[in-house]
């Protein structure tokens, strides 16, 4: 690569960098300033220092509901785990049976849970709202996160990397005298293991940023999720306390921030391997 | 594809994939049936007797020119999303793919959106946009543009779309940067034996191997635009000035829960349903084909 | 230490019929080996022995109970395979162990076990390693590990030498033979490659289609092969097959051209003009001045001795093992000694005498 074409790249990959962090870098500013200055349009790019208490304040702000910030997060991060953790243990469990197994019906159950890959929550969210209301289950956590866990996609990603485990490792399992059971536990699950994690990464970005579905099922503030409170504080027309909202936003951006930046290894990889 | 080691019964799988399928039943199979289903009723105002109408739903939708304009504006909305996420993604993969100081660094820097949620998305772009406190906006009034997505339709939906587009720049980065990496170091090495450089080695030899990527992206992209974005475009504009942002998704939600129209909101599901069928189909047929070859 | 017995053992996937009836009866701490092209079904009678597959009939005995239809963990038999299939999770040490903590044994009679088996195999020093910090010889090694940790009652091993590179493949291959006599353990060894087979086996069976053609000693499979097939398979290069017909009341065979052998080891059945395949080891030919001219189309120098092919006047194509260098000649003139032909039915392909 010559010298100048390095040049170009790090131009264009800065200004790709920029177009990412600028507005984040104001949102954090924005954060430390005075609100009703914010809402005059004086923003500065630069942090007011004597006031990153506000990340801390704001914990305990009300949002228009009524529930506290740190009581939104907490909902956010309840549902993003329990979507996660469900998902993955879910998805093994019948990735595990499509493929190392053959009984009755075994297509038609593939079939089944393949076409759900063609229903995302968004088209079906009429009738699936109706559904939920039958079984009482609205204003409810467990109707926040259980129709989430559903979905195609984890399952297919763990039976293709089921698929390409070699025939001998189940062999050689087996002549060592291992059962179904233990060779999910003590053989797939290791194996996986990187997959897992990714997924993880996957589902959890996933549930956290859920708006449309936490918008229907729950009314009730107390199952506010960060992401709902804030577009209920920037909903209102008169909006003075910018800065708030501001450092509201950081706190719902970090968490699944994090997670990627911490897992990026298996994530990206786990992503582009399973096509989705 | 299949295994050649299996192990043997059967009590224990069904006990294994029934959780999956019991979900799947109640909150895929059976809300869709009943879409379809009520996809063909009409409710009277009160909500008390419901009759069969047949197709009426679907030909009454179609038309509605409300309804084929809220199609027309979710195509454009899609289509525009789609080609500046993915072109946007493009130009910084290909760079990114090269090696140059510091490139896990932007790496890392490029795919931290993809964990933003399009609600904060949203909320970042009204910091910049917003007539009263966003700072370009306050540029564009500076350099003489009357600036308010508020009233303005054709700038409220640059500014949806923009939002939009952004959020879902690092997703396609992330594919475009390993299909870049999956192309073999010996087939490019070859095209410059052959003496193809710059600009005329990518369109002929990078762009074609990366077709299937690309494709890929495509589909994402505009299931993404149509449905995803739902959150965006509620908190930036709901929608508005007038319809000038309403997709096809925000319409079936005001219809479905707002205006409570079963009927016309059911049949609306049922397109979407449509759409996203026929999408995915296209994506596994050419896919299919890819392995086949 | 056991005794392996199978009785008209038979197995079909669907319509295709892969084994057709196999008896065979393994002695204590014999080491069997099967060999074969790829789809004889060598293999397939392997994984039934091992308990992957269930056979459609007959029945496996070992030590006296038939566990045709067992699975697998209760067979007490181990296996070594193809690629080795380590664990890639767990480090050696826990390879070797995992059969022995599913038996449920205790952690000391564990690690006394594995350490054992591992310093038979020189394999102390890894023990903490993961497989994918292993050289290829190393992981076969862990592989053998794992299923001697085991004292089973039968070793198995599918090709296991067949990742290796040339030279690796020698040195193990006389490591396995040793630590079988020194295991004392009965073992079957299946693999393509004559010369594992020839080295290893204290026996031979060849399959051919699913049937097996031959079961005897290395030697006696190589001095008399039993049909055509043996014949051109067991020996490098392969036995030429020339056809004849039986004469001079079935104590010669007549090749053709006027050349008439008789035989050393006396009188074939049948009557004259019987068609016969006649086979001789390229090692056998003896150059003769008296003899057919054979032209040489191609020298394949192995060093120490010579592979000449080329052609006979009449198109017959014909390979000649010469020790030494090639002769300096295009064209040499050789004979076939009457002692080291082999004689077989031209239809059946079955050895005749």
């Amino acid at each position: 690569m010559s010298p100048r074409t390095d040049w170009v790249a790090h131009l264009v990959l800065c200004g790709g960098v920029a177009l990412f962090l600028l507005p984040l870098w104001l949102l954090m500013v924005g954060a430390t300033q005075d609100g009703s200055a914010i809402a005059r349009g004086e923003l500065s790019f630069l942090p007011d220092l004597r006031n990153l208490g506000i990340f801390w304040e704001v914990l305990t702000d009300k949002g228009p509901g009524g529930a506290t910030i740190w009581h939104m997060l907490l909902v956010s991060g309840a549902m993003a785990l329990a979507i996660a953790f469900g998902k993955i243990v879910i998805s093994l469990l019948s990735a595990y049976a499509v493929t190392f197994f053959r009984f009755p019906l075994r297509m038609v159950c593939f079939w089944t849970i393949f076409i759900t890959l063609m229903l995302p929550v968004e088209v079906r969210i009429v009738p699936t709202y109706a559904v939920m209301a039958n079984f009482g289950l609205i204003n409810s956590f467990t109707g926040l996160a259980v129709p989430l866990i559903a979905s195609a996609t984890a399952t297919l990603l763990f039976r293709q990397v089921f698929l390409v485990v070699p025939d001998e490792m189940v062999e050689a399992a087996r002549m060592d005298g291992a059962g179904p059971l233990r060779f999910l536990r003590d053989i797939l699950i290791p194996l996986s293991a990187a997959n897992m994690a990714a997924l993880f990464v996957i589902v959890f970005v996933y549930g956290w940023n859920q708006y449309l579905w936490p918008l229907l099922v729950a009314t009730d503030p107390k199952l506010d999720t960060i992401v709902i409170g804030i577009v209920k504080m920037i909903g209102g027309d008169t909006v003075t306390d910018w800065n708030r909202v501001m450092a509201a936003a950081v706190l719902a951006l970090l968490p699944p921030v994090l997670v990627v930046l911490l897992m990026q290894r298996w994530f990206v990889k786990g992503l582009t391997e399973g096509d989705k | 594809m299949e295994r050649r080691t299996i192990f043997a019964g059967w009590v224990l799988p069904v006990c294994l994939v029934a959780p999956q399928l019991l979900l799947t039943f109640f909150f895929f199979l059976w809300p869709a049936a009943q879409a379809m289903w009520f996809s063909l009723m009409r409710q009277d105002a009160f909500g008390i007797r419901t009759e069969f109408v047949g197709l009426e739903n679907f030909t009454d939708l179609f038309a509605d020119p409300l309804y084929l304009d809220s199609a027309v504006r979710t195509v454009v909305f899609c289509s525009a999303v789609a080609v500046l996420a993915m072109g946007t993604a493009l130009l910084l993969a290909v760079f990114a793919d090269r090696e140059i100081r510091g490139r896990t660094i932007y790496r890392t820097l490029l795919i931290w959106p993809y964990a933003v949620a399009p609600a904060i998305a949203a909320v970042l772009w009204v910091l910049l946009l917003n007539p009263q406190i966003g700072i370009v906006a306050h540029g564009l009034k500076a350099i003489g543009i009357i600036w308010d997505y508020r009233l303005n339709d054709t700038q409220a939906m640059l500014v949806v779309i923009l939002a939009s587009a952004w959020k879902q720049v690092s997703y396609n980065f992330i594919f475009f940067l390993a299909g870049l990496q999956s192309i073999p170091k010996t087939v490019i090495e070859a095209a410059r034996m052959d003496g193809a450089r710059g600009w005329r080695r990518f369109r002929t030899i990078t762009l074609p191997l990366l077709a299937p990527t690309v494709f890929f992206l495509i589909v994402v992209n505009v299931v993404y635009a149509a449905f995803d974005t739902f959150a965006t475009i509620q908190a930036i504009t709901h929608g508005g000035p007038g319809k000038a942002t309403e997709t096809l998704m925000l319409k079936v939600y005001r219809d479905g829960l707002i205006n409570l129209d079963l009927g016309s909101s059911s049949a609306q599901s049922v397109v979407l349903m449509v759409g996203v069928v026929v999408l995915t189909a296209l994506q596994f047929r050419f896919i299919g084909r890819r392995n086949a070859e | 230490m056991a005794t392996l017995e199978l009785h008209d053992l038979r197995k079909s996937f669907g319509a295709t019929a892969v084994l057709h009836g196999v008896d065979l009866a393994l002695n204590d701490g014999e080491m069997l080996v099967i060999v074969g092209a790829s789809g004889c079904g060598k293999s397939t009678l392997l994984r039934l022995i091992a308990g992957l597959e269930i056979p459609t009939s007959g029945q496996i005995i070992l030590d006296g109970r038939d566990v045709a239809q067992l699975d697998p963990a209760e067979r007490d038999i181990a296996m070594v395979f193809q690629n080795y299939a380590l664990y890639p999770h767990m480090s050696v040490f826990d390879n070797m162990a995992y059969a022995l903590k599913i038996r449920g044994l205790s952690r000391d009679d564990i690690a006394r076990r594995v350490r054992e088996t591992a310093d038979i195999l020189g394999l102390g020093p890894l023990l903490d390693r993961k497989p994918r910090q292993l050289s290829g010889g190393q992981r076969q090694r862990v592989a053998m590990g794992r299923a001697i940790v085991r004292e089973p009652k039968l070793f198995l091993f599918d090709e296991p030498l067949s990742n290796l590179d040339a030279k690796l493949r020698v040195s193990m291959r006389a490591e396995i033979k040793r630590l079988q006599r020194r295991m004392g353990v009965t073992s079957l060894y299946v693999t393509h490659d004559q010369v594992e087979a020839m080295t290893l086996g204290d026996r031979l069976l060849v399959m051919h289609q699913g049937v097996p053609v031959q079961l005897a000693t290395p030697m006696e499979v190589f001095e008399r092969p039993a049909t055509t097939y043996v014949a051109g398979f067991i020996g490098a290069p392969a036995m030429n097959l020339l056809p004849a017909v039986l004469c001079q009341d079935g104590t010669a065979a007549d090749l053709g051209r006027g050349l008439i052998i008789p035989f050393a080891d006396g009188k074939r059945d049948g009557a004259d003009g019987r068609k016969l395949t006649i086979g001789i080891r390229p090692e056998h030919i003896a150059p003769d001045p008296a003899g057919m001219a054979m032209q040489i189309d191609l020298v394949e120098p192995l060093g120490s001795e010579t592979v000449l092919i080329g052609r006979l006047d009449d198109g017959e194509l014909l390979s000649v093992k010469v020790p030494g260098r090639a002769p300096a000649d295009a064209l040499i003139h050789v004979s076939f000694p009457a002692a080291a032909l082999h004689v077989f039915d031209a239809e059946t392909g079955l050895r005749l005498g």
